[in-house]
């Protein structure tokens, strides 16, 4: 395996724009314009930017729910587009997925048991005694109790629901973690205790995350570099400390300046 | 989070099962009561002491009712009605089950397969069953009867056929939403394949549509497979039908009504019970419809307070909150959201109201003017007083001049408040026209104005702009002023900058501040960060489960918070410049909360 988790090149995602049936072109929508980064080992690599920067776009391709339109994406040292071809089980286990609305990604009709039953069985093919284990030590890891299993997701806050979707990502011990808002839809509180869970994990499991956001302050409290999208485009790739101290492009100093503070009490 | 748990088993009990809720509805029941009657009947047929229902007996025809050993009388070849009747009830229900299961398993199929496929596949699929429905569906079952020629099995498959589109659709319909949520996405990426994602994750979520669709189609099934029997291609003699004991029975109809009357009441009663409890299975069913989201709110809250407060009260504060106390009706249990919350707002003050999500603070905004949807609402205790009047005593017409013209509200997403389907201006004009005795154009160029004051540029052409047709800032704006409309006292902002970006958020909260300080608007700020409130509130309360934990001077709460859950919650707000030492900082915080 090379030193780098992910490593993107120049990758395009156009919606849209396709030939229809009378000859015209439909309206194509760019959401990513030409991106390039790699995702180093045991690092967290945080994307900020508002809401139509293709941040999440560029999320969805990674884990295979959307095809780049042109552009290469490497996971784990393989070419994507190759893993992809071997099928849905290898790609699950090289790379998970955190949603941003933790309930919506959580079947309102099965139980945790069954959530958690179906990455340990179609993307780890243990045995049953086995997967029972299993399901409590990730339960464990998330910090939820063992009684979790039998609820339906509506019985849980939105802090327990994320614990959950977490504890399903790495059911699939995959050791690249794409997280996609993760925190946003969560009270400051619960948002705090969920970066916590985050850190501890990555320690524990030797994970890499990649890790999206709007929100600068949590950006820079947990990651280690930070890009900034605009518009489809990358247009500033840094460490955290540069970044935030000095940043280079008039968009992130935008950024940065718009984000409420608490000492500047009203006047 | 312990708490959430140990609640949990609390309000399961007090919300109503499904049977009862079924039985709660008196026509619903009645149906069921009916309908159970009479499958009981066509169930014990064979057991029951009645004659052979295809005995002819010619000397003894068209007896009247009640006539010596035919309760029912006798029909035109003196076969016992009675007989005929529950014999033929008991074909008809089994052909309407059976046709209703048909269509819905092979209806359901498609639609599910047309909806998680989409592209060609659902292309494909539908516009064949757009054809089906082109046909007038007893053309079609007739053409269908006619291919295959006239007997009830052959009926059976006509109506089965032609129901098929209404499962199709339905099921399309929701499978297409359903499609696009993130658990189905989550699903795929545990390594499941689209069969197994249509089968086990989609289906169980589609099956209360095919449910609801089935328990309001099967009456009318019952009624086409009569319909198609009373034309004689249906059930064929001597076998008794409801349709075709019509059918048969119609020659006779000024000699002896009664051979046709009776199998017509049967057919009404059967279809008629059905209705009813379908109608109430789907009430039952339909999550929104359980929670009495959908039975029409009140336009003011239910006000049943324990004590009334005095009409009037000196004050200079323009808005008094004193011991606010509102509940929601949960089954049988009331369980109070804000509890006895007291806050006085000045003019030209702002105030924010944080707390986190479940804390009350919006139901304590609408509160103020009787605005939380009832059921499940109730005001059950404390005052409102606006100019040193108390509001909640209001007659509903003083409660509704109040709204808009002196407190305007400004919500979250302005995307679903606003109605998409009129133009921005209209809106604005119609909040100006609800208020001012003006002409349309006056409202109109008013509309403009006020677009101008919130600061759209253009605002000549954008005022019939659609709402989807701007961005989130601006729909926000349009929002703002229509808010500003009649020159309100307080404006009440529900999380007015939640749903924007941050460079859009900075902007909207300075025009906010800026309209404040032109107007001398008392402005009340509901939201959940820290940051917005430290930007423009002068004081702010801090909520926590419907009661006020602490309240102050917004400089001093913040540099100095006195309750463990407001230096908590402080403490849990990341800062730009901390870095990674925030995780550092609040780990001791939570460090006892693990189990």
């Amino acid at each position: 395996m090379s030193a780098n988790a992910i490593v993107v090149k120049d990758l395009v995602k156009t919606f849209g724009g396709k030939r229809t049936l009378f000859g015209g072109t439909s309206h194509a929508v760019h959401a990513v314009r030409g991106v390039s980064f790699d995702l180093k080992q045991n690092e967290t690599l945080a994307i900020v930017g508002e809401s139509g920067s293709g941040k999440s776009t560029i999320a969805r391709m990674l884990v295979g729910l959307e095809t780049p339109t042109s552009g290469t994406m490497e996971i784990g040292g393989e070419d994507a587009a190759a893993l992809r071809a071997k099928g849905s089980r290898i790609f699950g286990r090289m790379v998970q997925y955190v949603f941003q609305d933790p309930v919506a990604s959580l079947n309102p009709r099965k139980t945790i048991n069954d959530i958690l039953d179906i990455p340990l069985k179609l993307l780890r093919e243990y045995p049953r005694e086995k997967r029972q284990a299993r399901k409590r030590e990730l339960l464990d890891a998330v910090q939820m109790p063992a009684d979790t299993l039998e609820r339906y997701p509506h019985e849980f806050s939105g802090g327990q629901a994320q614990r959950i979707a977490i504890a399903r990502a790495l059911a699939a011990e995959a050791k690249i973690m794409v997280l996609d808002e993760p925190v946003s839809a969560l009270d400051v509180s619960v948002q705090a205790q969920v970066l916590l869970l985050l850190d501890d994990l990555k320690r524990e499991f030797d994970l890499s995350y990649l890790f999206i956001s709007h929100d600068l302050a949590v950006v820079e409290s947990v990651s280690d570099r930070v890009a900034v999208m605009y518009l489809g485009e990358m247009v500033e790739l840094d460490t955290a400390a540069k970044l935030f101290h000095s940043p280079s492009h008039d968009y992130t100093r935008e950024l940065i300046a718009s984000a409420p503070r608490l000492e500047s009490a009203a006047s | 989070m312990t708490e959430a748990l140990a609640t949990k088993p609390q309000v399961s009990t007090a919300r109503l099962s499904s049977w009862a809720l079924l039985l709660n509805n008196r026509l619903a029941a009645a149906g069921l009561v009916i309908l159970g009657i009479i499958c009981l009947l066509a169930i014990l047929a064979p057991l029951l002491p009645i004659p052979n229902p295809n005995a002819t007996n010619p000397p003894n025809r068209l007896q009247p009712v009640f006539s010596d050993g035919h309760w029912l009388g006798t029909d035109h070849l003196g076969r016992d009605i009675l007989a005929r009747l529950i014999w033929g009830t008991r074909v008809s229900i089994a052909v309407g089950l059976s046709a209703t299961a048909i269509a819905a398993l092979v209806g359901s199929l498609i639609g599910l397969v047309a909806g998680y496929a989409r592209g060609r596949v659902d292309n494909l699929l539908m516009r064949g069953i757009d054809m089906l429905m082109a046909f007038p569906y007893i053309l079609l079952a007739l053409a269908i009867v006619a291919v295959l020629g006239p007997s009830l099995i052959n009926a059976l498959y006509a109506i089965a056929v032609v129901n098929i589109p209404f499962f199709a659709r339905n099921v399309r319909g929701v499978t297409v939403g359903l499609a696009n949520r993130e658990f189905v996405d989550a699903a795929r990426l545990s390594g499941k394949s689209h069969t197994a994602i249509l089968f086990t994750e989609v289906l169980p979520n589609v099956a209360p549509v095919i449910v609801i669709t089935m328990s309001t189609t099967v009456g009318w099934m019952i009624l086409e497979t009569a319909g198609l029997s009373f034309l004689g291609l249906g059930a064929q003699p001597p076998q008794a039908d409801l349709g075709s004991m019509l059918g048969e029975g119609r020659r006779l109809l000024f000699n002896a009504p009664h051979v046709s009357i009776i199998p017509g009441l049967m057919i009404f009663a059967l279809v008629m019970s059905i209705n009813l409890l379908g109608d109430g299975v789907r009430d039952v069913l339909d999550p929104r419809l359980r929670a009495g989201d959908l039975t029409r709110p009140r336009s003011v809250t239910n006000i049943k307070r324990d004590t009334i407060p005095p009409k009037t009260m000196q004050s200079s504060d323009i808005l008094v909150v004193d011991q606010l106390e509102t509940s929601f009706q949960r089954g049988r249990a009331t369980i109070p959201a804000v509890n006895k919350v007291s806050f006085s707002l000045k003019k030209g003050e702002c105030m924010g109201l944080i707390g986190e999500s479940g804390s009350g603070k919006s139901v304590t905004a609408l509160s103020l003017l009787g605005l939380v949807a009832s059921p499940p609402g109730v005001i059950t205790h404390g005052g409102v007083y606006i100019d040193g009047e108390e509001v909640l005593s209001k007659t509903e017409h003083g409660l509704r001049a109040l709204r808009g013209a002196k407190v305007a509200y400004v919500f979250q997403d302005p995307l679903t408040t606003l109605h998409p389907l009129f133009r921005v201006g209209d809106q604005i004009a119609e909040a100006i026209l609800a208020h001012q005795p003006l002409s349309r154009d006056a409202a109109h160029s008013r509309a403009i104005e006020l677009m101008e004051q919130v600061g759209i540029r253009d605002a000549k052409e954008r005022v019939s702009a659609y709402p989807h047709e701007m961005s989130g800032g601006q729909r926000q704006r349009i929002g703002i002023a229509m808010a500003l409309a009649n020159d309100p006292d307080i404006i009440i902002a529900d999380e007015p900058t939640t749903a924007l970006d941050v460079t859009v958020q900075a902007k909207i909260l300075d025009l906010l501040q800026d309209l404040r300080r032109e107007r001398g608007l008392a402005l009340l700020l509901i939201t959940h960060d820290f940051g917005v409130v430290a930007q423009v509130c002068d004081k702010v309360a801090v909520m926590k489960d419907g009661e006020i934990v602490e309240s102050g001077e917004t400089k001093t709460l913040l540099k100095n918070p006195q309750h463990s859950y407001t230096k908590k919650l402080i403490a849990c707000v990341p800062e730009l410049g901390q870095g990674k030492a925030f995780l550092e900082t609040v780990r001791p915080l939570f460090a006892e909360a693990k189990p």
